[in-house]
């Protein structure tokens, strides 16, 4: 078996066995602590330009399935594990992820301390990565990992968005015969999706509540998406750093008091950016699925499924015209926020879960609440 | 919402002793719950029977009570206490059901007592199986067909219509008692008896099979506010089939995608809302078809459980305190967590590492009962392992297991594999790993085990690289090499066993090579944020977190998997061990790998190594953190076997020295010792042989008892009456050597038995408790109940007792604890074991002089005399320390789980747990212990008498004080006559091979409520074995020797003079502390 090496920026070497593909990428390293859900992991748009280290020890136990998958493909740059399962065992399953990712051109690295590369992410925040998945020099990955350009400033989300404009109508298909998903609403509603890197349970959650979808690219303009005369706009997830799409931004503006927007991770960063306020990079994100978050407006925690890098500064987002609405208990960043006079909010985290905890569906349900509403406005 | 502050007093009920089913997880529970409200600000009075339990501590509660647990005695004490709330959920099943019980004989109202954590109605909807099935058909959830039923023609009726098998569940029994798996319509008939009988509402479930799916578990936690969390995904190795105790369980789940798991987790939640638990911790158990992805639910348990324990050491996240701080009104957001400081306790706990639990059973104890893996509980004790790979803590929790076998299957018969793999016997896992040895694929397995093929490829992945690694030789081992087979788990042990070299050979080259193990810490979030309690496991990673301290510290060795003989009461000594270093300013550093205790728990000691107890294992942790000093007298036979390589290696042990430990086993050395000091010992003799056995038998005389050398609880201990008996033991019963020979004593019949626990520090010597047996030497010490203080023994004995114990003491030169036990026959007094430790019976002396042993034998060990710890000895430094009532101690026996087995107390112990009665007198005390044990003394109704013609004399004296207390007498007809001549009034009731209706059938009708059967000496006869066992069966209290039997009088007598009456031990030993 090939050797596979993991190469920081800081020159710390890992070295493991590889499975996957026999390349190298690189990107910028990043953990996630969720237990379960590796396929969403690997194929949301939002991990674009990341190689991603799990914390769960033992990957590939279940295989792959195609119904698991958050986008066409997987959209890491590479993966590090301490255990990759060669066998995948599930009712699911229809190949394994090795394979699974193989098959996609992505490099994994097995074996590797991973608790040892956390703390040492943890401690020096996120670093530049290089992921050989056929041995090499370490002394030049690390000199290749030095020679990446940083995540902050990139503009990843329009590079992962759709090119075309098309049509979603599927909704949450029930995983058993015991999955007490419920039936769908009736459509009634028309959500024009931003894509700046969207997940399919997003997709699918906006289907189960009423709606059909028109998704379209990121650099569509505000006028283009009212022209397709929207109950409702809804801005995606998606990678990278917010700040360098203030295009978008503009045209979200555009979009507030015309009608309602609901926000999703960076959805909610373009709504903060449109509306005054400011964003900054975290040490290390936060990525997991049992981020605990405060709903101020219910008083309830929710756990949360989380994919960030960036934040909103709370402090800078106009007081007048906001209210701060979910807080992050582990750390207190701001987790959610919507505007006090117009039909607009947003949360920071993933409701749509997937991976992670259904506590959050209800945002989707008040979306449909806040379209009917506006819906019934003269 | 802050705690409240309507609330100042809170009653727990502790889960009593220690049984199948229900152990010490629930001191974990019950003493956290106590330790965080004390913290709150709260009063605490306490509940329980056990007395070898941490939460029964004084220190631990206001009000201590080592009371039964009934609803007459703890109406008794809160009618003293006057407890504002009961808090129910911590305290097992039989503290759940006491409190439904309190609540519905309108105790709680009566006194004004609100019922903490579940509710009535939502504990009746958990518990009750039609209840629940309609709650959980309300939010949709899907459950086995199944239906109640109160008799036999309706149960067989509804499994003809699902088909067999079917699964069967006795109503409110504890660890699914008298339930099982029927495949046809026999067995059905015969366990829808035995499981209507056993439950106490009369009735049994009976639902379709769902053997062979795959089991899971989760741990969830709510708050008043609505808030949930699930702590801990856990799944089942053994699919559904094996009660969950008796299964190895892994967490985290590690087949289920994001959407299975999220759908179970939704179910879990809405389950938890619906039964309407109002904060706490819950247990909800699933299945799912592994073709299908159907998922049922199984049951939920709405308090904390064994497998809230393993939840909380699995993850750090301490269920049970943080259970008891959402009853009192705190939010989870309120709480922090411990591990983190700055994060909550509103989260979920994310491992990055695996955890394998895998259960310790004894059916070697119980010969008779078949070692089959079914629905009831069988296992006694069980292991976790910590290991980041599920290859890697599989390994570990096998040897942490300590069943003396190497860790890879190497005795088996290939035959019979098909068999033991269908079938699930403690075997199993072995016999899986032996059929991969054998090239077996992992489909042939999985057809057969029905068990997960990702877990079977993990198994049969490390029987490939043993087989790798056998092949290459020792010499051509690179670092990678150790390195890969190190990190997959493998042990020093099995290396040197495949290369044949030595154990020290392979750790020093490995070393030399720089495969070091290190350790990791567990902190609820996978690293993401720091972590401030050093909570560790070892792993072959390539950094270390340990961050040992530099001040001054000492180790103590745990004692491993609960097992009979080496139980809670060692887990309490270790715990103590732990708090007193912690009091005299020493670093206390606990090793140990039992999920189940105190000592595993990251707030008991300042640093917490969750480890097996392994020379290896013990030896790096002992690298790492170089300790001032070791610990080995505290943790039972476990750290004792490790003691002597231990000190060999340089590791300083403290206190009594090894050699000093190793001399009392040796029989040559500690029988010239005896013969220096002049004290008198039963005649005996070692074999190495057959011949040399029969040889030495003859020569003492029998009856003699033999036993191996080096094992607790004695484990293959026999009395024989005869050569042969004695041929066919060292033939077939034991395994020895030159260096641990048989050991062959004279048995001395009908002497009785005394056990002295003694605290000494070189020059003086302590005698803190002088135990009288109740049954006569030759049943187990274990297996005995026993008095303090001693009442039937002269004081010229006890003299004797005090002057043997000091010499013993000093020529020993022990420092800490002793035990001796000794045996009194017409007037002398003879040793027949010395055992240089802490002992089974330290809490329970602890308990009823209020001095705390093991504490005072730490500050000995750490070079203080008895002299500078007067203060907790209540001023005394020699003699025997008083207690002011009478304090009997009980066994409790797990007969009822192995029917077929004969009850008869022996040699070789087999209880599981005990119980402690306090009384103005000895017969009070000893009738609330047996009632604590399950065998209450009947107020009134027949004693059935059948005694040996030698006994004679003496039951005649004991029938007739039964029968001035208002008994009525029945007996076989030899005894019967002997009453009869004694002018006794005496129904003759036939032996079971003279006809019908015979002894067995008076039991069954109940026309029996006390049986006192003594055996006629050098065999068991069916007869008696039949009576023995039904007599269990039926819960008819049921006594085998005649000093219990005039135990039994004096209880009966007391029952009917003695008020219910109540004592805390803080009033018990407060009069003592203004004395002292």
């Amino acid at each position: 078996m090939e050797k596979s090496i993991l190469a920081l920026e800081d020159g710390t070497v890992f070295e493991g066995r590889s499975f996957g593909a026999p390349t190298t990428t690189s990107g910028e390293v990043v953990f996630n602590t969720s237990i379960t859900g590796y396929q969403e992991i690997f194929t949301d748009p939002s991990y674009s330009g990341q190689i991603v280290v799990l914390t769960n020890p033992q990957i590939g136990n279940y295989g792959a399935n195609p119904d698991d998958s958050e986008s066409v493909r997987p959209f890491i740059e590479g993966l590090v594990v301490r255990d990759f399962s060669p066998l995948a065992s599930n009712w699911r399953s229809e190949e394994g992820a090795c394979q699974f990712l193989s098959r996609n051109g992505l490099p994994v690295a097995s074996d590797i301390d991973t608790r040892a590369l956390v703390r040492r992410l943890r401690t020096r925040g996120v670093m530049r990565g290089v992921l050989s998945g056929n041995g090499g020099d370490p002394v030049k990955l690390v000199e290749q990992a030095r020679a990446i350009p940083s995540m902050s400033g990139l503009d990843l989300a329009t590079r992962v968005s759709t090119l075309e404009q098309y049509k979603w109508s599927e909704g949450v298909s029930p995983v058993s015969e015991s999955d007490l998903t419920g039936d769908p609403a009736a459509p009634r509603f028309h959500v024009v999706a931003y894509d700046f890197g969207i997940k399919r349970n997003i997709l699918r959650r906006l289907v189960h509540v009423g709606a059909h979808v028109t998704v379209v690219p990121a650099l569509t303009t505000a006028k283009d998406v009212l022209a397709l005369k929207p109950d409702g706009v809804f801005l995606s997830n998606g990678p990278g750093d917010p700040e360098p799409l203030q295009h978008q931004a503009e045209q979200v503006r555009k979009l507030i008091g015309k009608t309602p927007v609901f926000g999703i991770c960076l959805g909610l960063q373009l709504l903060g950016l449109a509306l005054g306020g400011k964003t900054f990079k975290l040490k290390f994100g936060h990525r997991g699925a049992n981020h605990p978050v405060l709903n101020r407006l219910t008083n309830r925690v929710e756990i949360t499924s989380q994919n960030h890098g960036f934040a909103v500064d709370p402090d800078s987002m106009p007081d007048s015209a906001v209210e701060l609405t979910h807080i992050n208990l582990n750390d207190q960043t701001l987790e959610g926020f919507r505007h006090k006079s117009e039909p607009v909010f947003c949360v920071q985290y993933h409701p749509e879960a997937s991976p992670g905890p259904h506590d959050s569906h209800y945002l989707f349900d008040d979306f449909a609440a806040m379209m009917a509403q506006f819906q019934k406005k003269p | 919402m802050p705690k409240r502050t309507d609330l100042k007093k809170i009653l727990i009920i502790g889960s009593g002793p220690i049984v199948i089913g229900q152990a010490c997880e629930f001191d974990y529970s019950g003493t956290q719950a106590c330790k965080a409200l004390r913290a709150d600000g709260y009063e605490v009075v306490l509940i329980n029977s056990n007395p070898a339990t941490i939460m029964t501590d004084p220190e631990l509660a206001n009000g201590t009570y080592v009371e039964p647990i009934n609803v007459t005695y703890a109406e008794e004490v809160i009618k003293r206490e006057r407890p504002d709330a009961l808090l129910s959920t911590v305290g097992g099943q039989t503290g759940l059901n006491l409190s439904v019980a309190l609540a519905e004989a309108g105790i709680l109202d009566k006194y004004g007592v609100e019922l903490l954590g579940a509710k009535i109605g939502s504990i009746k909807k958990a518990e009750d199986r039609l209840l629940f099935k309609d709650a959980m058909k309300k939010i949709g959830l899907d459950m086995p067909q199944s239906q109640l039923v109160n008799n036999v023609d309706a149960g067989l009726k509804f499994a003809a219509k699902v088909g067999y098998p079917v699964v069967l569940r006795p109503s409110f029994t504890l660890g699914g008692s008298g339930g099982g798996i029927a495949y046809n319509k026999e067995e059905c008939e015969e366990i829808l008896q035995r499981g209507i009988d056993l439950s106490p509402v009369g009735e049994t479930l009976i639902e379709e099979s769902v053997l062979g799916w795959k089991e899971y578990e989760l741990e969830v936690m709510r708050d008043l506010a609505d808030n949930c969390i699930i702590i801990c995904s856990i799944e089942n190795f053994d699919p559904m089939g094996v009660h969950t105790g008796d299964s190895i369980t892994v967490a985290p789940a590690q087949t289920l995608t994001d959407r299975e798991y999220q759908m179970m987790r939704d179910a879990a939640l809405a389950c938890l809302r619906e039964i309407g638990v109002d904060t706490g911790g819950s247990n909800v158990q699933f299945a799912i078809n592994p073709k299908t992805g159907r998922m049922i639910i199984i049951e939920m348990n709405p308090r904390v459980s064994r497998s809230s324990a393993l939840a909380s050491k699995a993850t750090g996240f301490p269920i049970a305190k943080i259970a008891a701080r959402l009853a009192v009104g705190y939010r989870l957001d309120e709480i922090a967590n411990d591990i983190t400081r700055k994060t909550p306790a509103c989260f979920e706990p994310t491992l990055d590492y695996v955890v394998v639990k895998i259960p310790r059973w004894q059916f070697e104890k119980f010969p008779g009962a078949e070692p089959v893996l079914g629905t009831q509980m069988k296992s006694v004790g069980e292991v976790m392992a910590i290991g980041r790979t599920f290859q890697q803590a599989m390994l570990k929790g096998i040897r942490s297991l300590e069943t003396g076998k190497r860790d890879s299957a190497d005795k088996f018969d290939e035959l019979l594999i098909p068999q033991r793999l269908i079938t699930p016997t403690p075997e199993r896992l072995s016999y899986i790993r032996f059929a991969f040895e054998r090239g077996w694929t992992i489909e042939q397995v999985q057809e057969l085990t029905a068990m997960d093929p990702w877990f079977l490829r993990q198994l049969r992945d490390i029987t490939l690289h043993e087989q790798e690694l056998k092949a290459t030789p020792f010499a051509a081992m690179t670092a990678d090499g150790f390195r890969r087979a190190k990190r997959m788990g493998i042990s020093d042990s099995w290396l040197s066993g495949a290369w044949n070299v030595s154990i020290h050979d392979v750790r020093s080259r490995r070393k030399e090579l720089g495969v070091k193990a290190v350790f990791n810490r567990v902190d609820t979030c996978a690293a993401e944020f720091e972590s401030f309690t050093p909570y560790l496991y070892s792993s072959f990673e390539s950094e270390c977190e340990a961050e040992p301290a530099e001040r001054k510290k000492v180790m103590i060795l745990g004692s491993g998997p609960n097992r009979i003989g080496q139980g809670i009461e060692f887990d309490y000594c270790c715990c103590h061990a732990s708090f007193a270093l912690q009091e005299f300013g020493v670093e206390s550093i606990m090793v140990n790998c039992n999920p189940e205790t105190v000592s595993t728990d990251y707030d008991t000691s300042d640093r917490l190594y969750f480890e097996p107890l392994t020379l290896e294992e013990v030896l790096n942790i002992a690298d790492t953190e170089k300790p001032d000093g070791l610990i080995v007298q505290f943790g039972g036979q476990t750290p004792l076997n490790l003691a002597l390589p231990l000190k060999k290696l340089g590791v300083p042990i403290i206190g009594t020295d090894p050699e000093s430990i190793d001399l009392a086993e040796d029989r040559k050395l500690f029988g010239k010792l005896l013969d220096d000091l002049q004290i008198p010992s039963p005649p005996n003799g070692t074999a190495t042989s057959v011949d040399e056995a029969i040889a030495v038998a003859r020569r003492l005389g029998f009856p003699v008892l033999i036993r191996p050398s080096f094992v607790l609880g004695g484990r293959a201990m026999v009395i024989t009456y005869d050569e042969d008996s004695v041929r066919r033991y060292m033939q077939e019963a034991v395994v020895f050597s030159q260096d641990r020979p048989v050991l062959i004593d004279r048995f001395l019949e009908d002497a009785v038995e005394v056990d002295v626990d003694c605290l000494s520090d070189g020059d003086d010597v302590l005698i803190a408790g002088i135990m009288e047996h109740i049954e006569e030497a030759g049943v187990h010490s274990g297996d005995s109940s026993c008095v303090l203080p001693a009442y039937g023994i002269a004081q010229r004995e006890l003299d004797t007792i005090r002057q043997h114990t000091i010499q013993l003491a000093r020529a020993l030169k022990v420092v800490g604890l002793m035990n001796v036990q000794y045996a009194i026959k017409d007037g002398a007094v003879y040793v027949l074991e010395v055992n240089p430790r802490a002992s089974r019976t330290v809490p329970y002396v602890s308990k009823a002089t209020g001095v705390p042993l093991p504490k005072v034998a730490v500050g000995l060990m750490l070079g203080k005399k008895l002299k500078d710890l007067a203060h907790l000895t209540y001023g005394q430094t020699s003699g025997v320390l008083p207690v002011d009532k009478f304090f009997v101690k009980s066994p409790v026996f797990p007969f009822n789980k192995f029917p077929g087995v004969d009850p008869a107390l022996g040699p070789e112990m087999r209880s599981t747990g005990e119980v402690m009665g306090v009384g103005e007198n000895f017969g009070e005390a000893f009738a609330k212990a047996q009632l604590s044990a399950g065998t209450p003394m009947p107020a009134g109704g027949t004693v059935f008498f059948s005694v040996n013609d030698k006994h004679k004399a003496v039951a005649v004296e004991l029938a007739r004080q039964f029968e001035s207390l208002g008994y009525t007498l029945a007996a076989t007809r030899g005894t019967a006559s002997a009453f009869t001549a004694a002018g006794l009034k005496c129904k003759t009731v036939f032996k079971v091979n003279e006809g019908r209706p015979n002894a067995v059938d008076l039991i069954k009708g109940g026309g029996a409520q006390l049986v006192i059967y003594t055996s006629t000496g050098a065999h068991s006869f069916s007869d008696e074995k039949i009576i023995r066992r039904t007599a269990v069966f039926y819960r008819v209290p049921c006594i085998t020797t005649l000093s219990g039997a005039r135990a039994a009088a004096q209880a009966a007598a007391s029952l009917q003079k003695d008020p219910v009456r109540v004592w805390s031990l803080q009033e018990i030993h407060a009069s003592k502390k203004t004395t002292a």
